[in-house]
């Protein structure tokens, strides 16, 4: 159980957060959906500390971190708890696809070596990138990059994996791929929360779409709720935009 | 004009080079321990610990505004007269610590810009998947801005390398200081310095060429 209360980021750069609540279930598959700067993103940063909210409590399991107070070793079990996929897909520019995957098992979760690579290698074949095991980021085209970011996600077991608008940096052409995959993810039963434009998949996957704007929550409920019957305004003129 | 004496300059080339390995060893060693110090002082800078920043940044700049020699000078002869338990340093320890004190001082700066260099997704990815501070510098930035890094750093060594011939001032005999006395008995000093001159050139232009195997090797990562 994933429990959010009252986060929120007012200062410094970027997107505000007004107090967002949200309760996750575990194996819920919740998106956000929303116009761009209007803090999706900022949220899912905040949820792990990339970006550090000012105030507001986030529970994941038997953690609780209260932002305004967190310390150090409070926000890397946070992180230790979670896993997040880029939109740039930051890969470790200096490891190999395989290391990768087998970097955090080894640094963080002290998994003897053989253990992490066996692990990296059967996410490699379910990503279907077995025959790039020893290619560096450089060599791999976006989409396989983000496929290897998704499968460094998916090794850590996290309780949640938050995906930051994880196709907008592709090429079209790779988008089908990382869709897919994610689909696989989710079919899991791993908790997920992932901030995307991509409509028809957001319907297709969600438990739960989320509609922000301004900072806030402005609308939540099941996609074809959300998608076919939305009640709000601005969820209204939103949709009418993307379509 | 006279002309050079070629038996003699050969003669002296095998004595000369025997003092190759003293050399290069304590460019190695200054090499060293230079880096390790360079790494943990171009990483306080980035992280700009309070108390340790002004004494790091104090530190750097006394070792790149004084020359060598006068530092290498205040730690053989000068330290030994205020602090008692140094009397028993000696040249070829001295030179290197010198050598490590100067040279790092240099390369924590060039170390400083390849850390920042490093692109910022980098750091993100790194505390995403749980790493601590200490581990991202280890296992992520640190080898990729060794990577930005390198090219300067060679060119550091090299001059490390010629530095190490202002160890004979401190009485130690390596390469300069050989020649030195050769020269001194022969008085055919054009030819002795010509000679130990050309060793070193010879030094530096093989390491450059390893420099571009080293380069090669860093890079990679980052080649299609």
């Amino acid at each position: 159980m994933i429990e959010v209360n009252g986060l929120t980021k007012g200062f410094g750069q970027g997107p505000v957060l007004n107090g967002i609540d949200l309760m996750i279930e575990p194996g819920e598959r919740i998106v956000v959906i929303g116009p761009s700067g209007t803090g999706k993103s900022t949220l899912l940063r905040c949820l792990n500390f990339l970006d550090r909210p000012e105030a507001g409590t986030i529970r994941v399991g038997d953690l609780t971190v209260d932002a305004a107070k967190a310390t150090k070793t409070q926000i890397l079990a946070l992180r230790r708890r979670t896993a997040f996929v880029f939109q740039n897909y930051a890969l470790f520019a200096n490891k190999t696809a395989q290391e990768n995957i087998t970097e955090a098992l080894v640094t963080v979760q002290k998994k003897p070596r053989a253990e992490a690579e066996a692990r990296a290698n059967s996410i490699l074949r379910e990503i279907g990138l077995e025959e790039k095991s020893d290619s560096y980021p450089a060599a791999l085209s976006g989409g396989q990059q983000q496929r290897v970011g998704i499968g460094r996600a998916m090794a850590l077991d996290a309780q949640l994996m938050l995906f930051d608008e994880p196709t907008s940096a592709l090429d079209p052409e790779w988008v089908g791929e990382v869709l897919d995959l994610m689909r696989r993810v989710a079919e899991q039963h791993q908790t997920m929360l992932i901030v995307t434009h991509e409509m028809q998949f957001a319907r297709e996957i969600a438990d739960r779409v989320i509609f922000m704007e301004g900072g806030r929550i402005v609308e939540q409920g099941p996609p074809e709720q959300i998608f076919d019957d939305p009640q709000d305004a601005r969820t209204r003129t939103f949709l009418r935009r993307v379509r | 004009m006279r002309a050079l004496d070629f038996d003699y300059m050969l003669g002296l080339v095998p004595v000369l080079l025997g003092y190759v390995p003293l050399t290069l060893g304590m460019a190695l060693a200054g090499m060293a321990l230079a880096l390790v110090l360079a790494s943990l002082l171009a990483v306080e800078r980035v992280a700009k610990l309070p108390v340790l920043d002004p004494l790091v940044v104090l530190f750097i700049s006394f070792f790149r505004g004084t020359p060598l020699l006068v530092q290498l000078f205040l730690f053989y002869y000068g330290l030994p007269q205020v602090m008692s338990f140094l009397t028993q340093i000696n040249g070829v320890t001295a030179a290197i610590m010198g050598l490590t004190l100067h040279f790092s001082a240099y390369m924590a700066e060039s170390i400083r810009a390849a850390i920042t260099g490093v692109d910022r997704s980098q750091w993100e990815a790194a505390q995403a998947v749980g790493m601590t501070q200490s581990q991202m510098m280890a296992r992520i930035v640190l080898p990729q801005a060794a990577r930005i890094a390198a090219p300067t750093l060679v060119n550091y060594f090299i001059d490390m390398i010629k530095g190490t011939s202002l160890a004979f001032t401190l009485g130690v005999t390596e390469m300069m200081g050989a020649t030195q006395k050769e020269a001194a008995g022969s008085f055919l000093y054009f030819e002795a310095f010509l000679v130990v001159a050309l060793i070193y050139w010879i030094i530096v232009e093989t390491l450059s060429f390893a420099q571009r195997g080293l380069e090669a090797h860093l890079n990679r990562a980052f080649t299609r």
